[in-house]
């Protein structure tokens, strides 16, 4: 019987009904310190730490502090020493603060080459989805599963169903991969995902590189998706190639991982069909990021959104949080802060992308602006390109690697009250800071907004 | 964890849809390295506001899609620690849904209907065995993962479970099932 991607991992990796072996494990300090904690309670061990990994992201400053005893913030210095001193007690090798490989844990992990199609990978972060991107099953998990993985190499799971979302048609020039997926979630709703491993498909998506498949399956827990999937083709082993992790006998892997596509007929639980080209810039204008617009639309009236009075109850709420009013063109909504970063957009075609659109050109006097690459390698990369020089002279700060403003945990936050285009992947309500105000959109409409002070269709901004 | 049999008492109601687990307990409060003392952050924003006062019940029904968003388990330490055993909702986010039940917290999965008959009644009774929960209006079964239901009904360790399996693990790694993907301590 023809099987899916999805099916031909899972059944490589079960080890028993229902128990699936983890190939990577990827940690850090955030959802860790309680699971080292119960290893140590009950006198366990890590079963294989040769098969984890650990860096410091989550809480870490980025204004270049060199180390965690000199982070600032007492609780974020004592949650990174803690990472730290649990990876030495427990023999997991980790970048932390201060390493050159230090940074967002799900932009390492490809960057290194661990991240490889084929494998299961959890981490203690919703969007270990963004490793999907290498034909890889990579899923979230909550802390106690992080304990499990530690102590049995292992996860108990449910088999998830499975959905193909098939995409055909050219992206419009100016419309990315960031459009595509806040197009797709606002279409099926923030739950229309729920309960599947989700395979992103078509030749729209063969046509994508690396970084933009990873923005893609990054977002499928957006849209409660279990695991997001692409299948690995010449631009995944070109990636590969030479990374530090790749395997030594490179070309076996290769000729394993083109085993790894779904097999011709294979069934899946749900198909939906996407017209690629007819997708537009997007803008999110509400507390979720199924709330959203094509940025020449206006924000909706809640009375008319969704379905039912749930949807229309939470769209008045979203409304009067963000402080929008329907009918209101998104052009028009006026920024005071721009976020370009986060696991989902701070890699370096994102960073390169946004300096493209702020190049020679200067941020809006009544906006703030900063860049938070991915990774202190990409960082490096966009500094040998000089693109620190483009955002810094436009008026961009340009800072050290981490999730920074995505989840405010650390110093970078919103004030109550400001508005940000952000290029991370949540618009909740006090996300980026408590009483502060959201809207995803693209690395190049943030930059453009960044310079405008407002968004602007990128598709005719000259 | 604690065994779970029965779960009898008021019950509290947040009558929205998709509350995400940033708004459950935020994220300033995750910088904690226990597991416990997170119940008097639930809801932190939305009850400092005022916009929602919410009472220590055995029960919480909630709307749908509830606990989407981030995997943070300290979501389920707050309901928890707040006095919460059971929440009651017509559908919930995925990894919360295992969080819960990694911890001891009950998650119902019944219909929008019955969801709203709980809330009228004010009070309910949930027998995990039986898998039903009764109220004011009426007797409603839910559906319960055979495995779950035994770690809850005997408050099982998962990973004591699954040691009890260690041989199969060794023998899948002895196998080769172990042998892809990188060696990270000699990257």
């Amino acid at each position: 019987m023809p099987k899916t991607m999805f099916d031909k991992i899972w059944d490589a990796h079960e080890v028993g009904d229902g128990l699936i072996y983890i190939d990577l494990h990827l940690v850090h300090e955030v959802t860790s310190p309680q699971a080292f904690d119960g290893l140590r309670l009950e006198g366990r061990s890590v079963r294989r730490p040769d098969k984890t990994i650990a860096t410091a992201d989550h809480n870490v400053p980025t204004d270049g502090t060199p180390a965690a005893r000199m982070i600032a913030d007492e609780l974020s210095r004592i949650q990174v020493e803690t990472l730290e001193r649990n990876c030495a007690e427990f023999g997991i090798p980790i970048y932390s603060l201060g390493s050159d490989r230090q940074g967002i844990v799900h932009v390492i992990g490809p960057e290194l080459g661990v991240t490889q199609p084929g494998l299961t990978i959890v981490c203690g972060d919703s969007h270990t989805s963004t490793h999907g991107a290498f034909g890889a099953l990579a899923v979230g998990i909550g802390t106690s599963e992080v304990e499990h993985v530690l102590a049995t190499q292992c996860l108990v799971q449910r088999r998830p169903k499975t959905m193909r979302i098939n995409y055909s048609g050219e992206l419009a020039p100016g419309v990315t991969a960031k459009d595509l997926i806040l197009a797709t979630i606002g279409h099926l709703g923030v739950s229309g995902m729920v309960g599947h491993a989700v395979e992103y498909a078509g030749d729209t998506i063969r046509r994508l590189s690396m970084e933009n498949r990873m923005t893609i399956c990054n977002m499928t827990i957006e849209g409660g998706g279990r695991a997001g999937m692409i299948a690995p083709d010449e631009t995944t082993f070109e990636w590969m190639s030479g990374r530090p992790g790749a395997p030594d006998d490179f070309d076996a892997a290769v000729a394993a991982w083109r085993e790894l596509p779904s097999d011709e007929g294979a069934e899946f639980d749900t198909d939906v069909e996407i017209d690629a080209a007819a997708i537009s810039p997007m803008v999110t204008w509400g507390t979720n990021p199924g709330m959203v617009a094509q940025v020449t639309e206006a924000i909706p009236d809640p009375s008319g959104w969704g379905e039912g009075p749930a949807d229309r109850e939470a769209a008045e709420r979203a409304l009067a949080y963000m402080a929008l009013q329907p009918g209101t063109p998104i052009t028009d909504i006026p920024l005071d802060r721009v976020f370009i970063g986060s696991c989902t957009n701070s890699r370096i075609q994102d960073l390169r992308e946004a300096a493209t659109m702020v190049d020679g050109r200067r941020v809006a006097g009544s906006v703030r602006a900063m860049v938070v690459p991915g990774s202190q390698q990409v960082k490096a990369q966009a500094e040998q390109e000089g693109l620190d020089d483009v955002f810094r002279s436009a008026g961009f700060e340009w800072r050290t690697a981490g999730c920074s403003m995505c989840l405010g945990m650390n110093p970078d936050i919103l004030d109550e009250g400001e508005r940000c285009a952000s290029t991370s992947n949540r618009n909740f309500e006090g996300r980026q800071g408590r009483g502060g105000r959201t809207h995803l959109v693209s690395p190049r409409m943030a930059a453009a907004a960044a310079v405008e002070g407002s968004f602007v269709d990128i598709r005719s901004w000259a | 964890m604690r065994p779970i049999d029965v779960i009898e008492g008021k019950v509290s109601v947040l009558d929205r849809a998709d509350v995400d687990t940033d708004q459950i307990i935020p994220k300033q409060f995750l910088k904690r390295v226990e597991r416990t003392g997170f119940g008097e952050f639930l809801f932190y924003d939305w009850v400092r506001s005022g916009e929602l006062e919410l009472e220590p019940n055995s029960i919480l029904v909630a709307g749908r899609n509830f606990g989407s968003g981030s995997s943070r388990e300290h979501a389920v330490w707050a309901v928890q620690d707040f006095g919460f055993e059971a929440v009651v909702a017509p559908s919930f986010a995925d990894i919360f849904y295992v969080n819960c039940t990694k911890n001891g917290l009950l998650p119902v999965i019944l219909p929008e209907d019955s969801c709203r008959e709980i809330a009228m009644a004010g009070e309910a009774r949930i027998d995990v065995d039986d898998q039903t929960v009764t109220s004011a209006g009426g007797v409603v079964e839910f559906e319960l993962d055979e495995e779950v239901k035994h770690r809850l009904l005997h408050g099982l360790d998962d990973i004591g479970i699954t040691l009890q399996d260690e041989g199969a693990i060794t023998a899948f790694e002895a196998a080769g099932g172990a042998d892809r993907g990188p060696v990270t301590t000699v990257l």
